[in-house]
């Protein structure tokens, strides 16, 4: 069974976020999402600097099964990405909430979070597919 | 932001979509049918989804590290959703010279094997299939899992007058035994007479021992065994296989590895609206002897003499995206075609595909990937051959 860690928000398109101590707020995929795409060979990451919207679509994740876009969860800009992926995208099989890791970003507004799921919102959503 | 869009939102794939093509559909499901096998890939942790109708396990893991242990030491694969039909009476020979596009006549030893299509009037693929050679009354078909019930209404329409029993064994499961060590660790779990049987088998030839019938086959591009046994001694042989070094292994791996191998796989590379020869297959048509009437010979005689419009090629992506079936080919030129199969390679660490392209087609095409036209090679399948690229890789100067 999938692990989902108390302490993130997650989106209903199984993303997950962890608000960092600087305020920045670290992207990632859930453990139930990799699951379900299987290995990852692929991942496409957007550039330092980008302005996203809410609900964008900023990268992609390619596993043997099929591609996914990751949607930017909040309006933010993106501070950083993980460039070990670009080598290893198997990290976010290995590691989704930690060495996995997607992307981080400075939120445009302060705790835009509405909309988000807490953990066992999310449990109640994975559970279902 | 004009971001280009992926297949799907991650939101779309769990659960898994259905994938149009029909084939391998990947939606969740509970109302399949379950194999004898079902509880214990389920206890191995098995991730199931519906394949023909099937509920089967897709990985037990990671399905890279599955495709990975078949290429270097060995791997065991639940096959009993496909179905084995026996067709006993002294008409069987006659009936299987008409069914099938490949000769029987070449089947000179009971155990020997045979690939062949079985086209329909127009000379459609309805599917593909092997047949063994087990006595001169009595030969055996496996039949794909998707096509079963077609298959079976198909032959016995032409099998029925000619008073041929048609048995489905659904008594046997199949498990299928793939890899460069699959034959020797397999030989450890028999008993020494049963061993010596097996280890003596000629590729594409099959004997009945014992109870199990142990064929040398498969759909990997590796040596190693099918096995079909009675359902009830299966979860032990998958333990005791296990136990001697032999890696579970799910259809996921088993989709890459017959790709890499250059197999053609029902459904999506060829179906009833194509021919064997546009498809790859024309190495299993027997047109000799001249006075052997098969079922689609007249429409194939006729395609073969003005030449076919399409023809199969493998396709090999250098950039770092996935081929996948339905994704447009554009030949610049000459025309359009499609992917029929694509896939991540895990033994090239690329994309490789199968193409159905028009038969001008060079060495040179597009793929359209996500809204992006990527350049491809094409190439002659198989990719990979007993754990070794077999063609040469863009980029690379020399190839083994």
């Amino acid at each position: 069974m999938s692990e989902i860690p108390p302490d993130l928000k997650y989106t209903r398109s199984h993303e997950w976020l962890k608000t960092l101590p600087d305020g920045m707020v670290e992207i990632g995929i859930s453990d139930h999402a990799q699951q379900t795409l299987g290995d990852l060979v692929f991942v496409e990451l957007p550039e330092p600097g980008r302005n996203l919207a809410a609900g964008e679509a900023c990268a992609v994740v390619e596993s043997v099964k099929a591609a996914s876009d990751i949607y930017a969860p909040i309006a933010a800009t993106v501070v950083a990405v993980n460039a070990q992926l670009a080598e290893t995208p198997e990290l976010i099989n290995q590691d989704p909430y930690g060495r996995g890791w997607i992307m981080r970003l400075r939120p445009s507004t302060p705790a835009a979070d509405s909309g988000l799921l807490s953990a066992r919102d999310y449990q109640l959503l994975a559970a279902q597919g | 932001m004009a971001k280009r869009g992926a297949d799907a939102a991650l939101a779309a794939i769990i659960p898994l979509p259905v994938d149009s093509s029909g084939n391998g559909r990947t939606a969740e499901s509970s109302l399949g049918r379950h194999t004898c096998l079902y509880d214990l890939a389920v206890a191995l942790g098995a991730r199931m989804v519906d394949f023909g109708g099937w509920d089967m396990p897709v990985a037990y893991g990671s399905q890279i590290e599955e495709h990975h242990a078949v290429r270097s030491a060995a791997g065991v694969f639940d096959v009993s959703h496909m179905c084995v039909l026996d067709l006993i009476g002294a008409a069987t020979r006659a009936l299987l010279s008409r069914l099938l596009a490949n000769d029987v006549a070449r089947l000179q030893v009971p155990g020997s094997a045979l690939y062949s299509c079985m086209l329909n009037e127009q000379a459609g693929v309805i599917d593909d299939l092997i047949v063994y050679y087990l006595a001169a009354d009595h030969y055996r078909l496996v039949l794909n899992a998707g096509a079963r019930d077609k298959d079976l209404a198909w032959i016995d329409g032409h099998a029925a007058p000619l008073d041929v029993r048609q048995l489905v064994r659904r008594d046997l499961a199949m498990l299928a035994v793939q890899g460069p060590l699959a034959r020797q660790r397999t030989a450890t779990l028999l008993s020494s007479q049963a061993a010596s049987a097996a280890m003596a088998l000629q590729p594409f030839h099959g004997a009945q021992i014992g109870d199990w019938f142990i064929a040398r086959t498969g759909y990997t591009g590796e040596d190693g065994f099918e096995i079909m046994l009675p359902a009830g001694d299966a979860a032990a042989l998958w333990h005791g296989l296990n136990a001697a070094g032999v890696r579970s292994c799910g259809l996921g791996a088993r989709d890459t590895l017959r790709l890499e191998a250059g197999m053609n796989l029902y459904g999506s590379d060829m179906d009833e609206t194509t021919n064997p020869l546009e498809c790859g297959l024309a190495w299993t048509v027997a047109f000799e002897p001249a006075r052997r009437s098969f079922i689609g010979r007249a429409p194939l005689e006729a395609i073969r003499a003005r030449g076919s419009e399409h023809k199969r090629v493998g396709l090999v992506l250098n950039e770092r995206a996935v081929l996948r079936s339905h994704q447009r080919v554009i030949v610049a030129g000459v025309g359009e075609g499609a992917v029929t199969s694509g896939t991540f390679s895990p033994t090239l660490s690329r994309a490789i595909g199968l193409a159905r392209v028009p038969s001008a087609t060079g060495s040179e095409v597009q793929v359209e990937v996500r809204s992006r036209l990527l350049p491809a090679l094409t190439v002659r399948p198989p990719f990979v051959r007993h754990g070794r690229p077999v063609i040469q890789l863009p980029g690379e100067e020399t190839s083994s």
